[in-house]
């Protein structure tokens, strides 16, 4: 019989199922970190309820930790101590590895998790986060819960739940020149909607995708969950497989007939097909406040929703390049890896942001990264440039109460949300790639990366 | 896990509109502790304030008019709880006094996350939606149906959910009563895919 990806990592893992239909999946790893984190094991200890293996749960610092160079448990956001300091005692308690605000592998969950060689092919992995779908590029099963199912996966080792529909999105043909895995998803968002995933664990294929690096293929994934998708995933290749070869909690080699086997087989049927012509993107841009309202960047802002755009402060017919913006961002787990910051920093070379900027932030995804970067000279580039340059987290991927700018700011973010608010009260985020944000932040006004880089070969 | 009736009623807050996100439904700012309780005024506070940090009501929010101050019902538009994962916005919803919520769909975790806390989560078509938004709607939740506006409507909910909501089952509970086929399976995993099975380093 013929199978999806889906089907065998799902029959790998099926535990038994239920009289009332429910399957109890067996889940291989546990993330947290310490926005949710604590609240899950807190009430575990207050129940008494223990981690079946502890060994295959792991927790990071790094939604609500400073990103300043130099910093500590504080944080900016009132009272966000509490949550480190208490995240830590219940880790120490229930005996979880725990990546520390200043431990040499701290970073943003899904990018340490690769990088560490936690998420592996073919396994289940859950976190409270809900961009755990990001680690679905190497061809694991991975998917955002709450934190009672955090509890539920910890305490049992599975999950009860329902099969969800199988999807695949082929993207086929090359991209063009300075169009990223970023714009890939938020045109197949803004083609399909926010919600055209809902119910669907989604495979991605097709050659646009198979030619993504790693680190490209993460940044798809990510956004799965703004598609609307349980989980997004991509079948590992060869890449997929180097790629994690030595990792710490790694095996030593991908021999097993198991990992061989990760792929849809021809003529495995999804219940839901779609396919997008890849060579046909353009850079992408969101013009309103949910990722589904996205343009390409050449394109004019259309009708929306009045509240749309009253809060953006955009009407239908006004070109989106050339909007003024105040921050720029680069960050994030969609986009904050190596090959992101490379990308951003090679367009930044020789360039300044333009004055109107009242603040540009690099925040790398991990500290891995960040030394990398320092290694490359990419960190004196974007400081040359204008930018800050931090530690890494989640940062200004959202607003906890912390850093913000006053309300109205237009902010131009390599991150996956431009939901209302979520940068902060009546911040306007415009969501891009990282090219993109570095474009934007030497015009001062939202911009074409293509044009940057035509600048720069003809200079 | 509270039990929840078999039948119930109330005026169904109008709030359709879609997307709704939870950082809109409770804002990470609005997270103040690591526990669940507590978070019911933080509930919409973008859209429940017109200043977030004095509190002062926006008088034109639904759940500030006097019909919809302790409603118990909400009727909602498309993928309603997407965004983050944050289950403080159904405990918001829930110490609120939320206990079921009526909307055309759901982003799946959130859906999950109702289940778990006891709030219904009902998926009607857009139509059935705007008929039962702002009246008096009765759940019944053994027949899975709501009526409303002279409308009798069926909705699906999982078996095994319905029976964990009316009866007040912990799902955690329920799942160790298989606790023999995870032992079971988990032994037999171990030699099948050894490498998943970590050493404790710490
Ligand atoms: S970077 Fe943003 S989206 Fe990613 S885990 Fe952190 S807060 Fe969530």
């Amino acid at each position: 019989m013929t199978q999806t990806l889906f089907d065998k990592i799902w029959d790998t893992h099926q535990v038994a199922q239920t009289a009332t239909g429910r399957h109890l999946i067996a889940i291989d790893r546990v993330f947290l970190h310490e926005r949710t984190g604590a609240a899950a094991l807190k009430r575990m200890a207050e129940i008494e309820r223990k981690i079946l293996d502890p060994a295959r749960v792991f927790a990071v610092m790094d939604h609500i930790v400073d990103t300043r160079i130099g910093r500590g448990d504080s944080t900016l956001m009132q009272g966000g101590e509490a949550f480190i300091t208490e995240t830590r005692a219940a880790c120490r308690d229930a005996g979880i590895t725990l990546f520390d605000v200043n431990d040499r592998d701290q970073g943003i969950i899904h990018v340490i998790s690769p990088e560490l060689g936690i998420v592996l092919p073919g396994i289940t992995l859950v976190a409270p986060d809900s961009h755990t779908c990001t680690q679905g590029a190497f061809g694991a099963l991975a998917w955002g819960i709450g934190s009672s199912e955090a509890e539920h996966a910890m305490v049992t080792g599975v999950l009860r739940l329902e099969r969800p529909k199988t999807m695949r999105v082929l993207l086929e043909g090359a991209l063009s020149e300075g169009v990223t895995a970023k714009d890939m998803a938020l045109h197949l968002i803004a083609l399909h909607s926010a919600g055209g995933g809902a119910g669907h664990a989604v495979e991605f294929a097709g050659d646009a995708v198979t030619a993504l690096d790693m680190e490209g293929r993460m940044t798809l994934c990510n956004m799965a969950t703004e598609f609307g998708a349980m989980a997004g995933f991509i079948a590992p290749d060869a890449k997929a497989f180097d790629w994690l070869a030595g990792k710490r909690y790694a095996p030593d080699n991908f021999d097993e007939p198991y990992w061989a086997n990760l792929q849809s087989d021809a003529g495995a049927s999804f219940d839901t097909e779609i396919t997008i012509d890849a060579s046909a993107i353009a850079p992408m841009v969101s013009w309103g406040t949910s990722p589904e309202q996205a343009i390409a960047i050449d394109a004019r802002v259309p009708a929306g929703p009045r509240k749309v755009h009253d809060y953006i402060g955009l009407e239908e017919g006004t070109a989106i390049a050339g909007t003024p913006i105040d921050v720029a961002f680069i960050g994030s787990c969609t986009n904050s890896r190596i090959s992101d910051l490379r990308l951003a920093a090679k367009l930044l070379e020789g360039h300044l942001i333009a004055p109107t900027i009242k603040k540009a932030m690099v925040v790398p995804g991990s500290l891995s990264v960040k030394r990398q970067a320092e290694a490359e000279g990419l960190d004196k580039i974007f400081e040359a440039a204008g930018f800050e340059w931090r530690m890494s987290g989640c940062s200004l991927c959202f607003y906890a109460g912390g850093e913000g700018f006053p309300k109205g700011s237009r902010t131009i973010s390599s991150t996956n949300r431009n939901f209302e608010g979520r940068q902060g009260p009546g911040i306007r985020t415009h969501i891009a790639s990282p090219e993109t944000v570095a474009a934007s932040a030497v015009a001062g006004a939202i911009a074409d990366p293509r044009e940057l880089a035509r600048k720069k070969v003809a200079s | 896990m509270k039990k929840l009736p078999d039948v119930w009623g109330g005026d169904a807050a109008p709030l359709v509109v879609d997307n709704v996100d939870t950082d809109t439904i409770i804002p990470s700012r609005e997270m103040r502790s690591t526990g669940r309780a507590g978070l019911a005024d933080g509930l919409f506070a973008p859209w429940r304030y017109t200043d977030a940090d004095a509190r002062t009501p926006n008088p034109d929010f639904v759940l500030n008019q006097d019909t919809y101050s302790s409603a118990t019902i909400l009727a909602a538009g498309e993928n309603f709880g997407c965004g983050s994962s944050r289950e403080h916005a159904v405990w918001a919803l829930a110490e609120f006094g939320i206990t079921a919520i009526i909307a055309v769909s759901f982003a799946p975790i959130f859906y999950a996350n109702c289940l778990r806390n006891g709030i219904v989560p009902i998926a009607l078509p857009r139509k059935a939606v705007d008929r039962l938004a702002a009246e008096y709607v009765t759940i019944h939740l053994t027949d899975q149906q709501v009526t409303g506006a002279g409308n009798i409507y069926n909705f699906d909910i999982d078996p095994e959910a319905k029976h964990m909501l009316l009866n007040g089952v912990d799902a955690i509970d329920l799942t160790l009563t298989d606790r023999g086929a995870i032992e079971t399976w988990t032994q037999r995993d171990r030699t099948a895919r050894p490498w998943v099975y970590l050493e404790q380093t710490k």
